[in-house]
């Protein structure tokens, strides 16, 4: 239907391409608010213009004030009071509608939702798939698989500022708040990319704070999970077992998490999968050798301000470090 | 050119100069300072009953203020009322000795709820640095002090200007919402006195 | 109809007139030389004073705008850094909301136009006005040094905790911002409390409650609106400074502490705050109208009461700045349906200026083509807002451009559209000369097609996805061409307000005369001269009708009978304005600047240290006593001549 849709975009961070109910409940309301805005817009600044038009005064000088016309001030009256009824009348359609897709929000099955847990940093997206079974716990950063067609329920908080999920594709935005758990559920029905921006201001790398939520059936969501769970791939050629080498031996030690070696730290993204990510530094770069290296040299030269600081390592351990990353799958 | 016409004139020579209540304009300007101030005391009232809702216990592991430091200045402020309205209503006929005998009565209470008010913090049972609890109260009877402070300092000044020679009828209307003044100091010490020593004791949790 | 034209020239007054416009020069004439502008109190000197302040406030934040524009003109551009970026943006918004936009829109026209519109001779509290403006000046001053010194606000103008909390905002660069916030928010009230008595017990004899112009009306509503909204942020910025400076805990979640108590304590302000800044520009718009449509206003009673339940529904939106919070679902529809019934009110303001203008004869010069903008450009506003206040709606929207869009088309259109508007109209009155009509016109055609340029389609890049306070964005998104259109628009409105800039300093030395009443205008403001001289009227005059020029009676009465060596004036009743006491204002005096000197030394240490406010109260003290101790003079002159009320 029409009147259901607004022109629309076919970008992945965007409430105008809508993948899943929540989204498509919401763009409903839109639309609604669009076209009768839209309509009480163009009416009243015709009729303002067609009686500016009209009752235009042409001689150079202020003529003298009118005295006023009881008769046509009556009429006037009986045209303003309507004015005033449509006014409340749409409104009020405007808000049922708000409340409609408000509850159709809210009763978004919760309980058979599938759990993933969001913990929002400055500047990074901490995730985990909590299991009842500790060894089949998922610690992953800024990439979400989701599967297809099943509720899902992001539960959040933050760690440090207030800062804010949000997937236009899939659903509207939820604060993570330091001392508050929040949940909020939504569904995606179509397979695909769907990218998210943090939408709080939170300092410095406000800007560059972005995730990547990728919808796969339930046989490739499944698989991912089985793999994330897994402990890292031990390093097997020389360079990669080098590359190892430099990695405990270095700062990185003091923030990352590599399960299956020594490094334990929570402060940073869990690396433990890295190379199974599209993108790194929370959307920023692409996972790619290039950007990689330049990232563990000098992640402030492309996200000042953000917590990582640069490293000093000769290019053959860069080299090393970064063959035994793009191990970690 | 315009045409000139002769204007009758309403003549107001013979109105009054001094005048009290809402006919003062210094009246209106403190009562606009009591929505102020009033304001700023509801909402940290209501500060206090927020953070109180997000958390189980209250005080957290510590006891509520003790009730006599408080309670002993809530009966020095009610008690003060009696000279203050004395002096209010003798300034309105403009008698200079019972305005100077009232305002120094009321700045002596004063004075005694200052001193009676530094015993209060000082057992308070908690610091403001500890958790919101404790930044919450200190705030709250902090702000009640600022507003004694300042009218214990207009008090005063006021009674040594009655004792100049610079007395006149406006003078005598200060004098009157000076009154006013510090019956608001009174009025909102009850509240608060109510949060601070009592909402622990009641709510328990 | 005969309209009274008021004795303005000179030439024309009798040898009495003269005599008593003398007499009255001698006792009001503001003191001259170098110390005799800090002495200043009346309120036009005053008034001037905030409208010029005010505008190069406006003028510094649209500078820091432009630079922003072209940061964002290029995805992932280096012309600012992240940090100066972030500085920019919170400079920016903090100066046109706290240093602009009330200041000029509330405290500038209201201290300068509304003695003059109730027929008296000052504001209410003279001294008190000059301290508040001064504070204000200290106040921005002290905030633009921090940011010279690279040690500027950088977290949004609303400043969330933690992110501007002891543990995430380092530094002193939030309690610049909080004490910005002290500054301005002491001089609001000031102004407040002296519009409210002004406009309750200082009206002409005549001007009962339902005589009252609209644009006084819509001023005190705002007045009161102050009085209960500010202490909000008194509140919660006192707060966040003690917790920065003095280790309180109000926001550590750790120890009880709740982040959330920030928000709704700032939005209980910051809410009405926007109305503050609207509903002065409904009150021009009124004005305008009604002049430029010849005929009294189209339903003054609806205006009136619209503009009163604005001040109270205003009250009971804010949380609809925190609907991505996560609130009870209860919560969620009460807030929704209350900010969509505020819409009410100002449709009924929209619908009867639409009926005075189709009603009248419209007179198309600059004010009222300003007018016209204005409507173009609010109901824009007010149209996305009712998409703003749908919960489920605003979870897509919030925090994107097409939020920046809405509040830009409401704030620009509800308020900086009236007030260029304003500037075209009250310009005669003020400086006794006219405004080139042809620089105006240019001047708004190329702002209102540079606003659209600029900020329509941030609602179209908001709905693609691109979040505010963002100092770049990724080159594949998609943004970048509207981006760029946005940043081109800004060319526009940078030339249309340079055009207006030339417009004033050429006309208030070459502008035509304009005489008492160039527009043949119906308030009291246009029966004084122009410029008012500093007692405001020779005869204080009489009201018989809501446009006190129009309605006159041929031979409406002057006030007489008030004391011609001393700053004499009347009170009248609240309701209706009969004549009730004589009074006396103070004359020009040092000590409101000297205790503002002091209040800054206060307010800036306690940044540094907290012995700022206890050690620094006590200069305060003394200037204020200072400046409350009673002349001897004058104290035995008034004493001589008192007549006591009869209880």
């Amino acid at each position: 239907m029409m009147i259901g849709t607004v022109p629309g975009f076919p970008g992945n961070q965007t409430s105008l391409n809508p993948v899943g109910p929540a989204a498509q409940h919401i763009e409903s309301e839109f639309a609604l608010i669009f076209w009768i805005t839209a309509s009480v817009y163009c009416i009243v600044l015709l009729a303002l213009v067609l009686y500016v038009v009209r009752r235009k005064h042409s001689l150079g000088e202020m003529p003298e004030p009118l005295p006023t016309d009881l008769s046509s001030d009556r009429r006037a009256q009986r045209v303003v009071g309507g004015a005033m009824i449509v006014t409340v009348v749409l409104l009020f359609t405007i808000m049922v509608g708000s409340f409609v897709t408000g509850h159709a929000l809210g009763s978004m099955n919760r309980e058979s939702a599938y759990t993933i847990d969001v913990y929002g940093h400055q500047w990074w997206w901490e995730v985990h798939y909590p299991n009842d079974e500790p060894d089949k716990t998922v610690v992953t950063a800024n990439e979400l698989h989701v599967p297809v067609g099943v509720p899902l329920r992001i539960h959040g908080t933050s760690r440090d500022v207030i800062h804010s999920f949000w997937a236009p594709n899939v659903h509207g935005k939820r604060d993570l708040m330091p001392g508050y758990d929040t949940d909020i559920v939504m569904q995606v029905d179509q397979p695909g990319r769907f990218r998210g921006q943090c939408a709080e201001y939170c300092g410095e790398q406000h800007a560059h704070m972005s995730f990547y939520m990728v919808a796969e059936s339930k046989q490739q969501f499944n698989q991912w999970l089985e793999d994330q769970a897994k402990s890292s791939f031990e390093p097997v050629s020389q360079q990669t077992v080098r590359g190892q080498q430099v990695f405990l031996s270095h700062a990185c030690v003091m923030c990352h998490t590599i399960r299956g070696t020594a490094a334990g730290s929570r402060v940073g993204p869990d690396l433990t999968h890295l190379a199974s990510r599209q993108t790194i530094a929370a959307g920023v770069l692409p996972n790619t050798t290039g950007s990689l290296a330049k990232w563990i040299l000098n992640a402030q030269s492309i996200k000042p301000g953000c917590r990582m600081p640069p490293n000093q390592m000769s290019g053959n351990e860069l080299r090393d470090l970064v063959a035994y990353l793009e191990t970690l799958k | 050119m315009a045409e000139r016409v002769d204007r009758p004139v309403l003549d107001v020579s013979g109105l009054p100069t001094v005048a009290f209540g809402i006919h003062s304009i210094t009246w209106w300007g403190v009562l606009g300072m009591m929505a102020v101030e009033g304001t700023v005391f509801l909402l940290m009232i209501a500060s206090y009953f927020y953070l109180h809702s997000r958390v189980s216990e209250w005080p957290p592991h510590r006891n509520p203020p003790d009730l006599f430091w408080g309670s002993l200045n809530l009966g020095l402020f009610l008690i003060s009322t009696i000279p203050s309205e004395w002096y209010r209503r003798r300034a309105r006929k403009g008698d200079l000795r019972a305005v100077q005998i009232g305002l120094v009565i009321v700045s002596l209470f004063g004075i005694a709820n200052v001193v009676v008010r530094y015993f209060e913090l000082r057992h308070l049972n908690t610091d403001w640095s500890i958790d919101a609890y404790g930044s919450a109260v200190w705030t709250l009877i902090g702000l009640h002090v600022l507003h004694l402070l300042t009218d214990l300092v207009d008090t005063i000044v006021l009674t040594v200007l009655f004792f100049t020679t610079l007395v006149e009828g406006k003078r005598f209307q200060d004098a009157e919402e000076n009154a006013a003044y510090w019956y608001f100091v009174v009025a909102f010490w009850i509240p608060i006195y109510l949060v601070i020593y009592w909402a622990p004791r009641w709510l328990h949790a | 109809m005969i309209t009274t034209t008021p004795t303005g020239n000179t030439a024309e007054l009798t040898e009495q007139e003269r005599a008593q416009a003398a007499r009255l020069e001698a006792v009001w004439s503001e003191p001259g030389g170098f110390w005799g502008w800090f002495k200043a109190v009346h309120h036009t000197t005053i008034g001037k004073r905030y409208v010029v302040t005010a505008f190069a406030f406006f003028l510094l934040a649209g500078l820091l705008a432009g630079v922003m524009r072209l940061q964002l003109a290029f995805p992932e551009a280096h012309i600012l850094t992240n940090d100066k970026y972030n500085q920019f943006f919170t400079m920016h918004g903090s100066t046109m909301m706290f240093l602009f936009a009330v200041p000029m829109m509330f405290e500038a026209l209201s201290v300068y136009l509304v003695p003059l519109m109730v027929g008296t001779r000052s504001i209410a509290f003279p001294r008190l006005n000059a301290y508040s403006y001064y504070l204000y000046v200290f106040g921005g001053l002290m905030f633009y040094v921090a940011f010279l010194c690279n040690t500027g606000a950088d977290r949004g103008w609303f400043s969330y905790v933690p992110l501007a909390g002891p543990d995430y905002g380092p530094g002193k660069r939030p309690d610049f911002w909080a004490q910005l916030i002290t500054f301005t928010e002491v001089s609001a009230i000031a102004v407040a409390v002296e519009v409210i008595v002004t406009v309750f017990r200082l009206r002409a004899p005549g001007m009962s409650l339902n005589r009252i112009p609209i644009f006084v009306w819509g001023q005190v509503t705002v007045a009161f609106m102050v009085l209960f909204a500010l202490p909000g942020v008194v509140l919660s910025s006192t707060m966040l400074l003690l917790d920065r400076t003095c280790n309180t805990q109000f926001f550590n979640p750790v120890v009880g502490g709740d982040v959330l108590l920030y928000q709704h304590l700032f939005w209980w302000f910051g809410h009405p705050e926007v109305y503050l800044i609207f509903i002065p520009g409904t009150a021009v718009i009124s004005t305008i109208v009604t002049t430029f449509s010849r005929r009294h206003v189209f339903g003054y009673l609806v205006l009136v009461l619209s503009l009163v339940a604005t001040g109270f529904m205003a009250f009971g939106l804010w949380v609809h700045h925190m609907f991505a919070t996560g609130i009870p679902q209860i919560a969620e529809s009460y807030f929704t349906a209350a900010s969509m019934m505020i819409a009410i009110p100002t449709g009924a303001q929209i619908f009867c200026w639409i009926a005075t203008i189709a009603t009248g004869k419209v007179v198309l010069k600059t004010p009222m083509w300003w007018a016209i903008g204005f409507f173009f450009v609010f109901i824009m506003g007010g149209m996305t807002g009712i998409f703003v206040a749908s919960v489920p709606v605003d979870l897509q929207v919030h925090d994107t451009y097409f939020v920046v869009a809405h509040f830009h088309y409401v704030l620009i259109g509800g308020a900086v559209f009236p007030l260029f508007g304003a500037f075209a109209y009250w310009f005669p009155k003020v400086t006794g000369r006219m405004m080139s009509e042809t620089l105006g016109q240019i001047t708004f055609w190329l702002f209102f097609v540079g606003f659209n340029i600029t900020f329509f389609p941030m609602h179209l890049v908001g709905i693609r996805g691109m979040p505010r306070r963002v100092y770049t964005y990724p080159a594949n998104m998609g943004w970048t061409t509207l981006n760029q259109i946005e940043s081109l628009g800004y060319v526009l409105l940078f030339v249309a307000v340079c055009v207006l800039l030339v417009n004033v300093f050429r006309s208030m030395r070459t502008g035509a005369p304009a005489g008492a009443n160039p527009w043949k205008a119906g308030t009291l403001e246009w029966g004084a001269t122009s410029p008012p001289p500093p007692y405001n009227f020779l005869h204080l005059p009489t009201v018989n009708g809501r446009e006190a020029l129009w309605d006159a009676a041929p031979n409406q009465p002057v006030v007489g009978g008030l004391d011609e060596d001393a700053r004499s004036f009347l009170t009248t009743r609240t309701l209706d304005a009969e004549p009730a006491t004589r009074d006396e204002f103070p004359g020009p005096t040092i000590w409101p600047f000297l205790a503002a000197v002091a209040t800054t030394i206060a307010f800036v240490g306690s940044i540094f240290t907290p012995w700022g406010i206890t050690l620094g109260s006590i200069p305060v003290a003394i200037t204020l006593i200072g400046w409350f101790w009673p002349e001897r003079q004058a104290a035995e002159r008034r004493r001589a001549r008192e007549i006591w009320q009869s209880e």
